[in-house]
């Protein structure tokens, strides 16, 4: 099924929620409705979208809104799907890991780098910066700190050489 | 049998010094002769465990350090001076014994190791008449000896105040104890046919019928299951896991350095001698030259026998025997501790037992 | 029993952990071990050790830049990198290449498949305790370094395979010390088999151990021969031929549970063995139909796609990597993120490894073959 036709169907029963502009490859999702919207994506006959690529994070360029975008492909049928989700900091999207269980890293790292929350994900920590790093490091306005546990953060080689 | 004990005071009676001050001195000569034939021994051996390793991973092994007259480089020998290099840096390293560690138990550890070799090998006849000290319970001494090391195991596991090290030490000392059982069991089997506990009685009866592993398809499967237990005795793999294993960095050795590590280096090098010769004695017919197992030549005629030529065949024959050690440690995977519990117990030990009671029937039979 | 006497033989949980440094834990990856006596009962691996912020600076390179930080993310299988995010970067750009150049990327992609393979299997060995088949696979190993220095000088991280291109054609004899290697390369495969795969005590250690249902392969996202090692035939270079894939005739070999169940550690390495086999076809069939023609006859003189995004898929040798970028139409991309195979094997690792002993951690570890630098990026 190509794009159009999917998002066509999700309409169907979520109008409010799903986006689609002509000339893009991508879903716009609601927050909202995501539970349910990505549960029919992967038990709908029509979908069955069991394999959940990968889950990038992306800063949507206005310090506001902030965007994940899910990359979907269903090995039984063959089609592939993005799915993109936009928030603001004082939002937070549900998780899908009961679902699919690659979104558990994934979403670790999309709130390490760009600290997006996600609501009933079981183990919230960062996972590849250390624990006790301050602020998020891919968003566009992100200043790296001048010291970290008493170490100067190295930002020209003055500082070793 | 002569020992040499004996032919050493029967030497020194003419001094005419009383009889405990020439025992005192007999002692310790035999005694600084074992631990240079060990020393020795260890030193050929673990060059030839890394030329044999090398080799067999199509790579050179020691190359550099020369020796007198042999010059490093080039051939295939050139590094045979590395191991006696190593000796000498491990002398000289820095003795560490960590703070919260138990010194005087790990002081001692070393030695116990190193004393439950040492005593093995008088009990151990080299050649005819060729033993440093005759007794009649021959093999019996040499294993209940040989077992004195678990006791210096444990304790250098224990002493080192580490949890990895404790945790090898106990798998090493399981594994030690449960595989003695199919060794004893097999060891058995001949002195079950030749009557008596003496070795040199038992190479004596092989020279008189036929080498003992051809004795029966039992003794056959027995001479298998003893050299693998004694794989097993001396922590060679494919029964490793306390020493060389990916998780506890060094097992029970963890916390040594310098020369006490050298220690229990050698003294592994020298159990590994040990159950060699021993296989040798018992199952491969000893000192007595192969030769004899085909009787095809007429009597006398290049026999090569006899007690300086028994001693090369002895040795010969356990140096191969320790090559296929080195040889199965740098081709098989390591054994997991249940599967090599399981070997033991469910495997090893009821092919023993099985062995000891159809080669008892056969003695009723064919007495 | 009453409740007191319960909570006296209740055992304790021990938690171990196997730190950044250690032998066998294939780079800084750190492990928390919850164990009940021999038996772990939980794992939670730490990771971020090798966190170089590459997608933080790719936002700042511009997109020909890009490649050669792409190496240093898989560093066992450098190629498969570049060419991935050469692909993406030409499918933004919606550049045709000449069949030259693409015939010169499988062979060099398949070179690299076998190099990394045989790390994968010499030290899933050596992880077992067989040591001597590690030796032999590094040997083999460096026969191909050799040729990738005769190619483009560097032995492990390439930055050959640009968008649009590559940075050099192939040297003079490049083709006749490939035919070469691979003529001396089949009986040592053959060699290494006999040693390993049918050992019995590697058998013991490895089969029905791990095991991986297909069912849980496919949620938590696991790709490659992983995945195939579980029964399903999930292959990209089958499926959806990129590049000129669709060329070649091979087989894509499936874990059958031979020795065991299906999907246990034994048919991961056995798909990884017989994948090699598999690459020295293709590179027989690359070899004899390499057409003649310009590498560079293709390499744009600016990179400068339009607004958009795309996200590309890749066959390497870890499995499915993906490259999503988007543009707002300058050079540099506005984002660029990294789908690494290795990050999603390495998520199935706690699920498979429950209730398995401290041993069989290390093998399950082994033969999930992972790349610190491409999970940490």
């Amino acid at each position: 099924m190509n794009i159009q036709d999917i998002a066509n169907k999700l309409k169907t029963d979520f109008s409010e929620s799903v986006e689609f502009l002509e000339d893009t490859l991508f879903i716009k999702v609601k927050p909202t409705d995501w539970l349910e919207i990505s549960e029919k994506l992967k038990n709908h006959d029509d979908f069955k979208f069991d394999y959940l690529m990968c889950i990038s994070s992306y800063d949507c360029g206005d310090k506001i809104k902030y965007g994940v975008a899910y990359n979907f492909k269903s090995t039984s049928i063959g089609h592939e799907l993005e799915v993109r989700l936009e928030v603001s900091d004082d939002e937070s999207i549900p998780s899908v890991v009961k679902l699919w269980g690659s979104a558990d890293w994934h979403e670790r790292e999309a709130f390490d780098m760009m600290g997006i929350k996600f609501d009933g994900h079981p183990n919230m920590k960062r996972i590849l910066l250390s624990d006790d790093w301050d602020g998020h490091p891919l968003r566009k306005d992100y200043d790296t700190p001048e010291y970290y546990r008493g170490m100067p953060v190295p930002k020209d080689k003055t500082y070793w050489e | 049998m002569n020992s040499i004990i004996d032919s050493l005071l029967s030497l020194l009676s003419f001094t005419g010094l009383p009889y405990y001050i020439l025992v005192v001195v007999a002692i310790l000569i035999a005694g600084v002769h074992i631990f240079l034939l060990m020393a020795i021994f260890a030193t050929l051996a673990v060059y030839f465990e890394r030329k044999v390793s090398a080799f067999m991973q199509d790579r050179l092994g020691p190359m550099e350090v020369g020796l007198v007259g042999f010059k490093g480089g080039k051939k295939f020998w050139g590094g045979i001076g590395q191991t006696i290099a190593d000796a000498l840096k491990l002398l000289t390293k820095e003795d560490i014994l960590p703070n919260d560690a138990d010194k005087k138990l790990m002081i001692l550890a070393p030695f116990i190791i190193f004393m439950g070799a040492l005593l093995t090998f008088i009990g151990i006849p080299f050649s005819e008449g060729f033993i440093i000290s005759d007794f009649n319970i021959g093999i019996f001494y040499v294993i209940a000896t040989s077992s004195i090391g678990v006791i210096g195991i444990i304790l250098a596991g224990w002493s080192s105040n580490n949890k990895w090290s404790l945790y090898g030490a106990m798998r090493s000392a399981a594994q030690i104890i449960s595989y003695e059982i199919p060794l004893g069991l097999s060891i058995l089997l001949p002195v079950l046919v030749v009557g008596s506990l003496e070795m040199s009685e038992i190479v004596a009866w092989q020279s008189e019928h036929r080498w003992f592993i051809f004795h029966s398809p039992f003794t056959f499967i027995a001479f298998f299951i003893f050299f693998i237990s004694g794989l097993a005795e001396t922590n060679r793999t494919p029964f490793d896991i306390p020493e060389a294993e990916s998780e506890l960095v060094a097992g029970w050795m963890t916390e040594y350095s310098g020369f006490r590590w050298a220690i229990f280096f050698l003294s592994e090098y020298a159990s590994m001698l040990i159950i060699c010769m021993l296989t040798s004695i018992l199952f491969l017919g000893g000192w007595l030259s192969p030769m004899t197992i085909f009787s095809i030549f007429p009597d006398n005629w290049l026999l090569l026998d006899g007690p300086i030529w028994g001693v090369f065949w002895l040795f010969s024959k356990a140096l191969f025997l320790i090559f296929v050690m080195m040889w199965f440690r740098w081709t098989f995977p390591r054994l997991r501790v249940d599967q090599l519990m399981h070997l033991c117990w469910k495997v090893f030990i009821p092919f023993a037992l099985a062995n000891l009671f159809f080669v008892a029937i056969l003695e009723l039979i064919f007495l | 029993m009453s409740k007191q006497d319960k909570s006296i033989i209740k055992a304790e949980e021990m938690v171990l952990n196997m730190g950044p440094q250690h032998p066998s834990t294939h780079g800084v990856l750190r492990l928390k071990i919850h164990t009940d006596g021999e038996v772990v009962s939980k794992i939670e691996p730490i990771m971020g050790y090798l966190h170089r912020c590459f997608e933080k600076h790719c936002e700042n390179l511009s997109y020909e830049q890009v490649v050669p930080f792409t190496d240093r993310c898989d560093y066992l299988a450098s190629m498969h990198m570049n060419h991935a995010y050469s692909m993406s970067v030409e499918k933004m750009l919606d550049i045709e290449l000449p069949e030259r150049v693409e015939y010169i990327r499988v062979i060099v992609a398949e070179l690299q498949r076998i190099a990394s393979h045989l790390v994968a299997c010499g030290v899933f060995g050596l992880d077992v305790g067989a040591i001597t088949p590690f030796t032999w696979a590094l040997r083999d190993r460096e026969r191909i370094l050799d040729l990738f220095e005769m190619l483009c000088g560097a032995r492990l991280l390439y930055n050959y395979i640009w968008p649009g291109g590559l940075s050099h054609d192939l040297p003079p004899n490049f083709i006749q010390y490939t035919n070469e290697f691979l003529d001396y390369f089949e009986p040592m495969l053959k060699e290494f088999d006999n040693v390993l795969t049918e050992n019995m005590i590697f058998v013991e250690r490895t089969a029905d151990v791990g095991i991986i249902t297909p069912e849980v392969g496919v949620n938590f996202g696991v790709t490659g021969p992983t995945l195939r090692g579980s029964g399903i035939s999930h292959d990209l270079r089958k499926d959806e031929p990129y590049s000129v894939y669709d060329k070649f005739d091979f087989d894509v070999p499936v874990g059958k549970g031979i020795m065991g169940t299906v999907g246990d550690c034994w048919d991961r390495y056995w798909v990884r063995m017989r994948e090699i086999e598999e690459s020295v076809k293709i590179l027989r069939q690359a070899i004899a139909q390499l057409p003649d023609g310009d590498v560079h006859a293709a390499r744009p003189k600016k990179v400068r796609p339009g607004k958009g995004e795309v996200y590309s898929r890749y066959e390497s040798a870890r499995g499915d990597v993906g490259f999503y970028i988007i543009s707002d139409g300058k050079n540099i991309p506005y984002r660029l993120k990294m789908r690494s195979p290795a990050f999603c094997n390495l998520s199935v690792f706690s699920e498979i490894s429950e209730g398995w002993m401290m041993s069989d951690v290390i093998t399950i570890l082994g033969s999930l073959d992972i790349v610190l630098g491409e999970i940490d990026r």
